[in-house]
């Protein structure tokens, strides 16, 4: 990587947040409990908390989403809410049979000052209808932090509810891997893929491509249609070792190797060359194994796909936004390939990405995007950059959550050699796009640089 | 206060449900109801009140709250409305642990002044939320001192989520029109025939299917609440002649305001369906002519209607052929739902059931008596609400052909294969009208008889049965060569 002063991350100071970027942490958390088999994710608040989420997250996967509520009212708020999680509990053991349920709590309950872990425990002690099912309760007010957050802190608090604090004899060919929000399923099922090249056999948690990847199943299911299951996560002190993946997985990384003694490797991505070289050092340290053929032969096509690739990125200025893990992968990607950051856009803090070859990393919101995109060639944002990119007179190309208006946007794999080598591709494709609508690269036969809006064939203005 | 706002809300004398009920019943509200913990569905009453005023398009909807109510929920919903995009910005003062902490009043001061400082809109709505309701921030007087010293109209919308449902949501926006908005403005145009349209929301832009038709009778619709409209219009709604109350479960309230503080009368009526949306049309006309319109606003009205219906019969008949013998699964709120039921089944559909879940006792026996119209002769069922095992169960059962619902359902006609029309507020087509009577059935015509289903359900190489390769079945599969044998 070329060397470069860090970039300052800097807050926006003002009080009107437009055209918010950030989602909530309950929202990053609920995602989290659906890469667990047979699991219902549960909030603890009004049902406005859940309804919104509920249904952000159809319409970003496309799939039926299990998510529920304690159904909060003002009495119930101002008196304490333990009756409605003890219902709620109850209820949905009754109604829907998950082997998990994930208690979130929300703002509104932790404005209040709710004792939920040790209400749990009350609960627990008198509801013997209770006594099959794992409950995992996780702290997420959502006036801290945002989907990553609440994603990290669900993970964290499986493994903590799960993996027993004991260090195990290790199996021979098991790793585990702790996923990102930003990874897709299509990610997760490359990554399987890969590490099963190397004879290697992978608990990844969460694991969306079991229950997020679009499978039409042979009956109705109330909770989540796969994912991890609750044997394999309490079987994650068995294994050789863990990697965490995306500086969001930091934490939990750490909370299972101090648990079980399973050392964890930090992995900062998984697309761009490099970063998967790393991935394949780390894989066959483990697996005591050479870098099978198959991915060598996939490391090669990706120089070529960077090379060929590099000529519509050289120049071009990128406006990007989106959850930082998420931002970092991409970012890093199209700055390889000589690209500027004009304008870089996180919802939360986020020093790690101070690293960025970019003067200023704003943490704000899309209006803050906007502000900064004028002249840019594309931007990456989720599907509610639509109208800031238009305001700014960019293209726009739709990455991170959510994906609203798009179809195939959890299939997209972003990770590996040939995931990295597609998506240099396909995101080439979208510049040079842009160029020919633009005429020549940089400026056009009338010497101008057209910023009028323009349709790639593949990004409609919405 | 807002206990004293829910509690008149709920006291809504011109509600059929709430006349029906005792006294008790009436004190206990009517947002209780459904809300049991771990089996609730739908929104909460900041949802409400925020779909019910979003369509307002050239205002600052700005909400005071954590993240999760409006980074959560914006720029999903979208009407068709040409003209301002302000209302799909989505404002937030996004508060913080130290905000919750400190209190979030000076904040959302600050909030409103840069809102109106750079996108100049015409008035800011602010809606209140569960967290500042609890921590005490009194949006009220923060919007009173910002209207004063900003010189725009700030207006509270005070329905934090746990309050209720997105039901009484609506109603306390609607609440906020009444005593803020609505009669602050004098316009200097007022006619004989200017109407208003209440809970009207012009989804996918469908509106544009009704207004020419007024438009050629020479009616003007002064204020389109809240679909289609300005800030100004419903600020000068209070000059209008008539009201009509579309969804008369969401706003009802201002129609009933609006009657006993401007003389306001209204009515009850949809524009979806055929004969609805005549009936909706006579209605309007002999109630203008009523309050002082010339007469031969009726006569002009029943020619139009006659030229309208036939026209429509007409192009709905092609795509008879088509839909006939199919079976439909309608479930939605079920408010109005027999104007559709009629419609379809004028197309020789079966129309299966139709779910009332919240229809008045009236709505459910108008339902209940257009089911029986059925021209296959099987009466359709009056569903409540129907778990997604159930429903999922049916249509694996074949029992009905394609489903009309809304987003939240789709997926369980889908993973069975089964088609699915979206009818509820984030579809993309219009169906209001005559016009969009003949789209809806042209839009289930693309959809049921796509050959998308076919292919779907066709069984996996390796789930049929092998035919050819059982013992019995091989010696008749190949009795022509066994014959030459024999």
């Amino acid at each position: 990587m070329t060397h470069h002063a860090p970039a300052s991350v800097t807050k926006v100071r003002k009080a009107l947040s437009v055209s918010p970027l950030k989602t909530s942490a309950p929202l990053g958390a609920a995602m989290a409990f659906m890469g667990v088999e047979g699991s219902m994710p549960l909030f603890h608040g009004s049902q406005g908390c859940t309804a919104f989420a509920l249904v952000m997250l159809v319409r970003h996967f496309r799939e039926a989403i299990p998510l529920q509520t304690t159904a909060m009212s003002e009495v119930s708020t101002i008196l304490g809410g333990m009756e409605n999680v003890e219902q709620a509990l109850v209820n949905v053991v009754k109604r829907a049979q998950p082997k998990l349920i994930g208690l979130a709590s929300t703002g509104l309950t932790e404005t209040r000052g709710e004792d939920m872990i040790g209400d749990l425990k009350l609960i627990r002690a008198r509801n013997r209808e209770l006594d099959d099912v794992v409950v995992v309760p996780v702290r997420t007010p959502d006036f801290s932090g945002g989907l990553e957050m609440g994603w990290g802190k669900a993970v964290k608090a499986i493994i903590e509810t799960l993996v027993p604090e004991e260090k195990a004899p290790s199996s021979q060919n098991r790793v585990n891997v702790l996923a990102g929000s930003h990874m897709t399923p299509g990610d997760i099922d490359e990554l399987r893929d890969i590490i099963a090249c190397f004879g290697l056999e992978a608990t990844i948690l969460p694991d969306l491509s079991g229950s997020l990847d679009g499978h039409v199943p042979d009956t109705w299911i109330p909770t989540t249609l796969g994912g991890t299951t609750l044997d394999e996560i309490r079987a994650m002190g068995w294994a050789k070792a863990t990697i965490a993946i995306g500086e969001h997985m930091r934490l939990s990384g750490e909370t299972l190797e101090t648990r079980t003694g399973v050392p964890t490797t930090q992995l900062d991505r998984l697309t761009g060359l490099e970063a998967v070289d790393r991935l394949m050092t780390v894989l066959s340290q483990v697996s005591g194994r050479p870098v099978p053929t198959r991915l060598r032969r996939q490391r090669n096509q990706l120089v070529d796909a960077l090379m060929d690739s590099h000529f519509a990125f050289g120049g071009a200025r990128i406006a990007i936004a989106g959850e930082p893990d998420m931002v970092w992968a991409y970012a890093t990607l199209v700055s390889g390939m000589g690209a500027q950051l004009q304008a870089v856009v996180v919802p939360t803090e986020a020093p790690f990405l101070s690293a960025l070859d970019t003067a200023e990393v704003v943490v704000g919101d899309l209006e803050d995007l906007a502000d900064r995109a004028e002249g840019c060639d594309l931007m990456i944002a989720n599907a509610n950059g639509r109208l800031p990119a238009h305001r700014a007179g960019v293209p726009h190309f739709r990455a991170g959550f959510p994906i609203v208006d798009r179809v195939g946007s959890n299939h997209r794999v972003t990770i590996g050699y040939r995931g990295t080598r597609d998506l240099s591709f396909t995101l080439a494709n979208a510049l040079m796009d842009v160029h020919e609508a633009h005429g020549t690269h940089g400026q056009d036969e009338q010497g101008g640089y057209g910023h009028t809006p323009i349709t790639l064939n593949t990004e409609q203005e919405g | 206060m807002i206990s004293d706002r829910i509690a008149s809300v709920f006291n809504e004398p011109d509600c059929d449900k709430n006349r029906a009920k005792s006294d008790v019943d009436r004190k206990k509200g009517c947002a209780t109801k459904g809300l049991t913990p771990g089996a609730a569905a739908g929104g909460c009453a900041f949802d409400g009140a925020k779909i019910a005023l979003q369509p307002v398009t050239d205002v600052v909807h700005l909400v005071h709250g954590p993240i999760a109510c409006e980074g959560n929920s914006w720029d999903t919903r979208n009407v068709g409305t040409k003209g301002p995009m302000i209302y799909r910005w989505g404002f937030t003062t996004d508060l913080s642990e130290l905000d919750v902490i400190g209190g979030g009043e000076k904040k959302l001061y600050r909030a409103i002044k840069d809102a109106i400082s750079k996108y100049d809109p015409p008035a800011v709505f602010v809606y209140q939320t569960c967290v500042p309701a609890l921590i005490g921030d009194d949006i009220d007087t923060v919007c009173r001192v910002a209207t004063e010293r900003l010189g725009k109209p700030v207006i509270p919308v005070n329905a934090p989520g746990f309050v209720g449902s997105k039901n009484l949501g609506n109603k306390l926006g609607a609440q906020a029109l009444l005593d803020h908005v609505v009669g602050t403005l004098e316009p200097d145009d007022v006619g004989s025939t200017d109407i208003n349209i209440i809970g009207e929301y012009d989804v996918a832009g469908e509106f544009a299917a009704v207004e020419p038709l007024l438009e050629r009778l020479g009616i003007r619709i002064r204020a389109c609440i809240t679909g289609r409209s300005r800030y100004v219009d419903i600020a000068a709604a209070h000059t209008a002649q008539v009201n009509m109350m579309v969804c008369s479960q969401a706003m009802i309230n201002l129609g009933r305001g609006m009657r006993e503080k401007y003389g306001i009368p209204y009515f009850e009526g949809s524009f979806y369906g055929i004969g609805d949306t005549s009936l909706s049309l006579r209605t309007i006309a002999k109630m203008l002519v009523e309050r002082g319109a010339d007469a031969d606003l009726i006569d002009r009205t029943e020619a139009l209607i006659a030229e309208e219906e036939a026209k429509a019969w007409a192009a709905m008949a092609e795509y008879k052929p088509r839909l006939e013998g199919k079976k439909v699964l309608l479930y939605t709120g079920g408010v109005k739902s027999w104007s559709v039921v009629h419609a379809l089944q004028e197309m020789g559909m079966e129309v299966i059931g139709t779910s009332v879940r919240k229809s008045t006792e009236d709505d459910k026996g108008k339902a209940k008596r257009a089911l029986q119209q059925n021209t296959t002769g099987k009466m359709g069922e009056l569903f409540g609400s129907i778990p997604n095992g159930e429903m999922y169960r049916m249509f694996k059962d074949g029992e009905a052909d394609i489903m009309l619902s809304g987003g939240r359902s789709q997926f369980v006609a889908l993973k069975a294969r089964t088609a699915w029309m979206d009818i509820n507020q984030e579809r993309h087509a219009g169906f209001e009208g005559y016009a969009g009577m003949i789209e809806m059935v042209r839009q289930m015509d693309i959809e049921i008889n796509n050959p998308v289903w076919e292919q779907v359900r066709l069984p996996a190489p390796w789930d049929e049965v092998p035919v050819a390769l059982t013992p019995v079945h091989t010696a008749s599969a190949a009795t022509p060569l066994a014959g030459a044998a024999e």
